[in-house]
This record gives C-alpha cells, structure tokens and sequence, in this order.
C-alpha cells in the first residue's frame, strides 16, 4: 500500500486508534434518522494550495465528477453508489442523500478515493490528474511525480487546519519528502541500512531483524478489513456439510503459520475481519488449532481415512481445489489440511484468469482479502458480489442492519452477530491478518499510520 | 562522396514502413488473440491485488469504454488508424497517453544505453587491440578469456553485486533515483559490461584473422612495428564484423535496460515494459514493440551507411 501523500485532505478523518471518524475538512455534520441524507458543515477560511477559496460548490462538483467518471472510478465510485441527489444550500453547507439507507458513507467520506480536489484539478482530464496535475488543501505540495520512479512532496508553508486525527496544526514539519518507487526489496532495504533512505516500507519479514537496533526501528499496523482467508463456495455439494468446514477451519494452525513463514508484526486471525476494523469482535476461542475436533466432524461426516491418508466417502476423495494469485501461506495450509485428512489442490492463476473462475464457480476455495476500515466491507463481500455461496438470512439481516444503523451500539451489535455468522459457520475461513511494516532509521520521528494504514507524514520530523 | 542515391533511399524506407506495419500487426495479433484481461488486473491492484473480488458488471463496463468488447478485426483497423497518426491509444493501468508515457521514458533510457555505450565501445575494442598488440602471450591469453567471463554474467546479478558494493557497503554511488551523473554510473556499467564483452568477442576474433592475412605478412617484411600493423593495417578490416554487431547491441542494450531499470529503481522503457507485460497492459505493449521495431530499423539504416565508410569495395560497387 502506497503512503498518504497529504497533499489531499477529505471532509472527514478516522481515527486509526479507535476508528471513529471526526473533522477534517467538514467541522461537524448530521446524519438524517433513516441513513439516507448526510449534511456536512464546512469550516471557513480554508484554501488549496493555488490559493482558491474551499466551497461546497467544490464538494459537490468532486462527487458529482465521480458520477460522471461512471465505472473507471472503481473505489470512490462503489462509495457513492445509490446517490441520488447532492445539494450545496450554502458555501458552509452540502447535503448527499441516497435511495437506500447507507451509514458506511460517513467513514467513506474519511477514505482517500473521496479527497476533494480543487476546480482547476476537476478541470483537466483523468489522464492529466493520473499523471500528477492535483492540487489539494492538505499540508503537502504534489512538487513532481515521475511515474513508476518518484513523488516529490513539498511543504505548504501557509497550511492552517489540520485534521482530528494529527498531533500538531499548522504547517508540517518536513519541508521536503522524496518518495522512491523501489520494486527490489534487496535493493529497499540495501538503501535504507546504507543511509540512503530515511524510512521504506513493505519491509520483507526475513529483513526485519535488520532494523532491530542498530540505528534502526520497525513500526508496524495491521491492515483494517477482512482478513487473509479461504472464501468457501457453499454452491459445491461438499462444502454444503458445515462440519466440512468447520473441519478446515479447526486444522488450521494460525500460529504455526504467523511463526514460520511472518513475524511478530503480522497476527493470526482472530475474527472475519481484522483487529484493526472497527466493529471487529474477538472470535478466536472458534479459531483456535484443534486438529481432534476436526478429525472427528470429518468422521460424523462420514468422510473415512483411506490407504493414502485421504479421506473418502462412498468413492469421492475429500480433495478441494484452491485457486489463487499469490500463494502467500497456502503450501503451510495444505501440509496442515493433510494431517487431518483432506487433500488441497493448489491452483495458482493469473489475477485475470482468477475472475472468470470465480464467477463461474469453478472452485472450492478462493484465497481473497479486502481492505477497509470499515464493516460494510462484510456487505460488498457477501451482498454485492454474492460470490460467497452462503445466503443464510440471518447474515443478510445483520449486514442490511448494520447498514442502516446510525446508532454506533446497534452498529456494533449488528456487525458483530454478523461476524459471529460468518466465523461460526465456517462461510469464510480466516487465516492470518496482513500488516503495513516500515523500516525507519532512528533520525525519524512522528511517522505513523492512517485508519486505513498508509502511511502519514505530516506529524513526522528528522532529528 | 554519395553513400546512398534516391532509388534505394525510397526503397529503404519503403522496407522500413513494411517491418513497422509488420511489428504492429505481429504485436496486435500475438497480445490481442491471446488470453488476457488487462480491466480485471487493473481493477484489482486497484484492491487488494490477486486475493481481490472484482464486480465483473464494473469490468464489463470498463472494457467497453476501452474499445475490447468490439470485433478483433475492428480493433485492428481503429488501432492502425490511430497509430498512423502518433495515436496508441491510453494505458489501461495509469490512464496515460502511451505517446506520453514512450516519449516521457525514451530520454531516460536513451540516455542509461548512451552511457552504456560511451563504456562499451572504447572497452571492447582496447582489450583485443591490447591483446594484438601484447609481446607476452600469457597477457595475450588472459585479455582474450575476459569476454567470455564477461558475456557469461547475468547483468541482474552483477546489477546487485555493484549495488551491494559500491553503494550498500561503501556508498560511493547511490542506489536508485534518475538524478545527476552519480546515479547512472552504476546502471550504466552494468549494462555495458556484457556489451563490451561481445565488441570484444568479434573484433578479437576478426583482429586475429586479419594478422594471419598476407598484407600483415608484407608489412612485417617491410618493418612496420607491431602497433602500427595493428592500427593502420588490420584494425580497420578487422572491424566490419564489430560494426554490424554494434547495430544489433544497440537493441540488447534495450532489452538490457530492462532488467537494470528495475534493479535501480529508474524509470525507463525497461521499467515500463515491465510494468505493461505484468498488467497485460495492451496498449502500451503494442506502442512499445512499434517503438522497439522503430529503433530497430533506424539503427540497421545507420549501420548500413556506414560501411562504405569502412569498406572501399562497398563504396565502389
């Protein structure tokens, strides 16, 4: 994942420590008692860097920009699905109301993919903001961007406000930050040990005791959403029998997986969604490693240990094939599901051939994660792309509930029987969380991470 | 002294326009009839990657915008419209006109082989001349075996030795960035090293050749000293070979730029060929083969008006 680059700011912003959202461009707003109309009030006085005056005719003009950009905004424009209508009453004042209710749009509007640019950014093509013209009120100045090789940040001097989430007002620290796109980790961590760079981030676990000690520390945050998992096709007759898999669930062993192949940066999954999620709920006494239990749900399945160690029934193998794009800790999974008796056939494919298989339902495990720190991220999973064969209506209700709720305890409530669900049920198998982890020399200070753990400059400085 | 008259100036470049239709047409065929969906790819490194679900409406919709849910042949002839005015369309990835991105990268790499030459060249034909040249045969001997050393080396592995030495050990030169002469000192040798080896290898081997020839016989007889045979007399026939191989390192080096672009970290043609292929990017990997043939084309026309520079018969005939 890419850094914050500050140079965009949004007209809210999450708090990565408890996942609530407050001010950022907007000072305050309310949310209709239905979850269908947002009103943001907008501070004063707040200017991009060429100096244009911030207004709600500029929001409005971003999401309507958004619209009218219709599938290539592939991120911004799944937040704003539903939208029907965006109204500016004042220069303080926009008001965004849906067809249906949809709660997730205040932490959408902390999100990246819903910065607001300024009237000259909308202006030119997406070519033209693809390659670099945006301009912004955020702390930062976008000075050259050279795709694929860097992004020259400089300071704005005259930057006032600064958003909930930072420690400090007024103008950032760093008067200058030269990010390197560097796809070689030798040559990553090569350059930081060597003083070339300040900080990289996508530290390799293997090179992480490099930077232990030594003028050198590691700084980590677990990615919000769902987790590293095995998403289960319910439409294949096998995987219809819940105790098949619970079985695979239980003969996972997290820890095993986290010591041998990550580090102590990286966790084992202990819910559907990771920890770092707002509304994620503990579920780990179901996922924790009990190979016993598993063998003997296999049993009451009637699945029998054959010659080879494989477990048949009525002449069929308990063989599942797995498809995915990057192993990650599969070859460990396999070795695992082996000891209890069921074969996993890897089929590893490219991210293109991946699609098709998916939507065909050719496959019994697909190795998925998706990012957001927020809950709704269970609805787009279950509800929209429906590629999860469960529909249990119990989950159903518990994702439209928690979509609807503006009541953050009702929320909660919501988000966690639908977790409870997912995980009691086996629809998804959770395997392990994944982690942002940034080498730093000891000069740098403040670096830290967004709600959504990119990386944040603003409150960093060189000692 | 005319080296080439208009008859054959035409019908060079006619040739020339042939390979260029016949690279896009090879390139459109070979990336537009084989699997590949660059919408997906690019909708999912958007998400989470590989392990991302992708709304296969919103793909849908994207490849229509792009053009590929018409008839392959229709494809074709829009392309080729379009390419014949400087046209190849927009990176499916960044969105970016491919033009932009060619002729924003072609300095950079233009630029990292140059370099590479500068060292390549003077390289690869000191080392047999020196070997000629040498009374010792053991030094003779030594010289002649460090090209074969040094076209066996993978340039990715050498890439990170010079890194781990000269920039992570003792930092002499930095390790990534497009800035100042530092930075590509160690590109740049890098991508020479294997080149020098194969100037080395055909001028070395067409050197030896020519000294066994009578006229170098004649001139021993007359007393011209060994350095003189060499330069005067044998050097210069010897290096026809070495010219024609030129030509065709020049697109090595290309190819080269490749795997040095992403080592160092500098954006190229290298570093976005790489970028294409990984995405499926099929725009920029059509403009890319075109402007690969291009210099392909450009350099054999300079190679070939060399020659009757070199090669008194060549002029006459």
């Amino acid at each position: 994942m890419g850094p914050n680059l500050g140079v965009l700011e949004t007209l809210t912003a999450q708090d990565p420590a408890t996942g609530k959202v407050g001010p950022g461009l907007a000072s305050s707003w309310t949310i209709s008692p239905d979850a269908t109309s947002f009103t943001f009030h907008l501070y004063d006085g707040v200017t991009f860097s060429d100096g244009s005056p911030f207004t709600a005719d500029i929001v409005k003009a971003n999401f309507e920009n958004i619209q009218k950009l219709g599938p290539t905004a592939s991120n911004s424009g799944a937040y704003l699905a539903g939208l029907t209508s965006i109204t500016a009453p004042d220069q303080r004042t926009v008001t965004v109301a849906f067809a249906k209710p949809n709660i997730q749009f205040l932490q959408a509007t902390s999100a990246p993919a819903l910065s607001i640019l300024s009237t000259g950014s909308l202006a030119g093509t997406a070519a033209d903001r693809c390659t670099g013209k945006i301009v912004g009120t955020g702390p930062f100045i976008l000075s050259s961007y050279i795709p694929h090789q860097n992004i020259v940040l400089s300071k704005r001097p005259d930057y006032k406000l600064a958003p909930s989430t930072a420690q400090h007002t007024g103008a950032a620290y760093l008067d200058k930050i030269d990010i390197r796109i560097v796809s070689d980790v030798t040559t990553r961590t090569g350059s930081l040990l060597s003083g070339q760079l300040d900080a990289t981030n996508a530290v390799a676990p293997q090179d992480e005791a490099r930077f232990d000690g030594n003028g050198f520390s590691v700084i980590s945050r677990t990615l919000p959403g769902v987790v590293l998992s095995l998403y289960v096709n319910e439409k294949k007759t096998i995987l219809q029998d819940q105790n098949v898999r619970l079985a695979i669930q239980k003969a996972i062993n997290r820890a095993d997986i986290v010591s041998t192949l990550y580090s102590p940066h990286y966790k084992p999954a202990t819910s559907v969604l990771s920890s770092t999620t707002p509304g994620y709920t503990d579920f780990s006494s179901q996922l924790t490693y009990d190979p016993i239990t598993a063998k003997r749900l296999l049993d009451s399945a009637g699945w029998t240990v054959g010659p080879d160690g494989i477990r048949v029934r009525g002449g069929q193998k308990l063989a599942l094939d797995v498809i995915f794009g990057q192993p990650q800790s599969l070859e460990l999974v396999q070795q695992q599901l082996k000891q209890v008796g069921i074969q996993l056939n890897l089929r590893q494919l490219q991210i293109s051939q991946i699609q098709p298989q998916l939507v065909a339902g050719n496959y019994d495990l697909f190795l998925g994660n998706s990012s957001r720190a927020d809950p709704d991220v269970l609805r787009t999973l279950f509800k929209q792309f429906a590629i999860v064969g469960s529909d249990s209506p119990a989950l159903t209700a518990a994702l439209s509930k928690q979509a609807e709720s503006l009541d953050p305890a009702a929320r909660q409530q919501a988000v966690t029987d639908a977790q409870k669900i997912v995980v009691s049920n086996a629809h998804v198998v959770p395997i392990t969380e994944f982690a942002q982890v940034v080498g730093q020399s000891s000069k740098v200070n403040g670096l830290s991470f967004a709600a959504n753990s990119s990386v944040r400059f603003y409150d960093a400085w060189l000692s | 002294m005319t080296v080439l008259d208009a008859g054959p100036l035409a019908r060079r470049l006619a040739q020339a326009l042939f390979v260029l239709w016949g690279a896009f047409t090879g390139a459109f065929i070979a990336l537009y009839l084989l699997p590949s969906d660059p919408v997906t790819l690019m909708l999912a490194q958007r998400a989470d990657g590989p392990s991302a679900v992708i709304d296969p409406r919103q793909a849908a919709a994207i490849r229509v915008e792009y053009g590929f849910d018409q008839p392959v042949w229709r494809q074709y002839l829009t392309l080729l419209g379009r390419a014949v005015h400087g046209d190849f369309g927009t990176s499916v990835q960044t969105r970016e006109s491919v033009s932009h991105l060619v002729t924003g990268a072609l300095p950079q790499t233009v630029g990292l082989a140059g370099a590479a030459l500068l060292i390549a060249v003077p390289l690869g034909v000191a080392l047999p001349v020196l070997s000629a040249c040498s009374r010792h045969r053991a030094v003779s001997r030594l010289v002649d075996s460090l090209p074969a050393v040094g076209v066996s080396i993978p340039s990715f592995w050498l890439g990170i030795l010079l890194l781990q030495l000269l920039s992570f050990h003792w930092v002499v030169f930095p390790a990534t960035g497009n800035t100042g002469i530092r930075s590509i000192v160690l590109p740049a040798l890098t991508l020479s090293l294997p080149t020098a080896a194969v100037i080395a290898q055909v001028l070395g081997r067409s050197l030896r050749s020519s000294l066994g020839s009578a006229y170098v016989e004649l001139a021993k007889a007359k007393g011209a000293s060994r350095s003189w045979i060499v330069f005067r007399h044998a050097l210069r026939n010897a290096s026809l070979p070495a010219v024609t191989v030129a030509g065709l390192v020049g697109g090595n080096l290309l190819g080269g730029a490749v795997v040095i672009e992403t080592v160092f970290a500098r954006n190229g043609l290298g570093q976005i060929t790489v970028n294409a292929v990984t995405n499926e990017d099929l725009p920029v990997l059509l403009g890319l083969v075109v402007l690969a043939a291009a210099i392909f084309v450009v350099t054999s026309l300079v190679i070939e008006s060399v020659y009757p520079l070199l090669d008194p018969r060549i002029r006459r005939s």
